[in-house]
């Protein structure tokens, strides 16, 4: 049996303005269907042990939360180990209705930035107003970082989690590290 | 720059996050339709100095369609409205009146 590892190992960085540190192994659940379902919501909800979010919100604990993607996909978080335990219950939950739970865990790649800077590490890479007045905790956003795809979202005011494609996870280390580069401070 | 608001999850960013999907509000000829209004249909597109109405796609963000109405000398961007409509809606057209009077657009005014 192989080692289960993320994509770039645990790499992590501390030279510059931020600090920029690959996520342990996540469990990630792409749940699509209606959202006005009161069984999509109930089955969500009990798989994350979290509150359904609100439109371009993320509702976090720990690894575990629900994060809003679109009008009818969300992106369920839970303890990787749990991951194929949950896919299993959520389909059972919703086997009667149009619905898609897929485990994309190995898919995705997921970084933190963090420090008093991470702001301006993420104001350079992303075409989104991250200023304290319009971006927060409990914010969710899709976007791009420079040519790739990206979501992202603040575990606190300091800390951003970024999810992007694992195919592009050396691409994002790197952007996250030039934007992070020594001397590159927004002011 | 051109800054666009998707209707459907409210994300403002400018254009870079979306995709253009070309003018808005052509209606599809197929089998039985004549020659003329399937070149109409597939060549012919609007090019206008000012007002246009056009198709785009948050396609790095909710990954939906919807409609903009937008000059194209100043891109200004009077609205942005559902995918799911055949014409500009009233509440978008009194928009475009209000900064451009006497505009026309195809068949819109
Ligand atoms: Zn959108």
């Amino acid at each position: 049996m192989s080692d289960v590892v993320t994509a770039l190992n645990g790499a992590s960085w501390d030279a510059g303005i931020a600090r920029v540190e690959g996520v342990p192994l996540q469990g990630m659940i792409t749940l699509r269907g209606d959202f006005g379902s009161k069984a999509l919501q109930a089955a969500a909800e009990a798989a994350a042990g979290v509150s359904f979010p609100d439109v371009r919100s993320a509702q976090c604990n720990g690894d575990s939360g629900l994060c809003w993607m679109s009008p009818d996909e969300l992106l369920v978080l839970c303890p990787y180990a749990e991951v194929e335990a949950k896919v299993s219950a959520l389909s059972d939950a919703l086997k009667d209705s149009h619905f898609l739970a897929a485990n994309v865990s190995d898919a995705r790649a997921s970084f933190r930035v963090s420090g008093p800077h991470a702001r301006d590490v993420m104001a350079k890479l992303c075409p989104v107003d991250v200023s304290p007045a319009a971006f927060g905790p409990g914010d969710f956003r899709r976007s791009r970082m420079a040519q790739v795809p990206a979501a992202f979202w603040m575990c606190d005011s300091d800390t951003f989690q970024i999810i992007c494609f694992r195919s592009q996870a050396q691409y994002v280390f790197d952007l996250l590290k030039v934007a992070a580069q020594p001397g590159s401070e927004i002011n | 720059m051109l800054m666009l608001t998707c209707p459907v999850c409210g994300a403002t960013a400018e254009e870079t996050e979306f995709h253009a999907g070309g003018e808005a509000h052509l209606k599809r000829e197929g089998p039985g339709s004549d020659d003329a209004a399937f070149e109409e249909y597939l060549f012919m597109r609007e090019n206008p100095k000012g007002v246009h109405l056009e198709r785009w796609r948050h396609v790095y963000g909710c990954g939906k369609w919807f409609h903009a109405a937008r000059c194209t000398t100043t891109l200004e961007v009077f609205g942005t409205y559902s995918a799911q409509v055949l014409e500009p809606p009233q509440e978008i057209k009194d928009k475009i009146s209000a900064k451009r009077p006497g505009w026309s657009w195809r068949n819109y005014s």
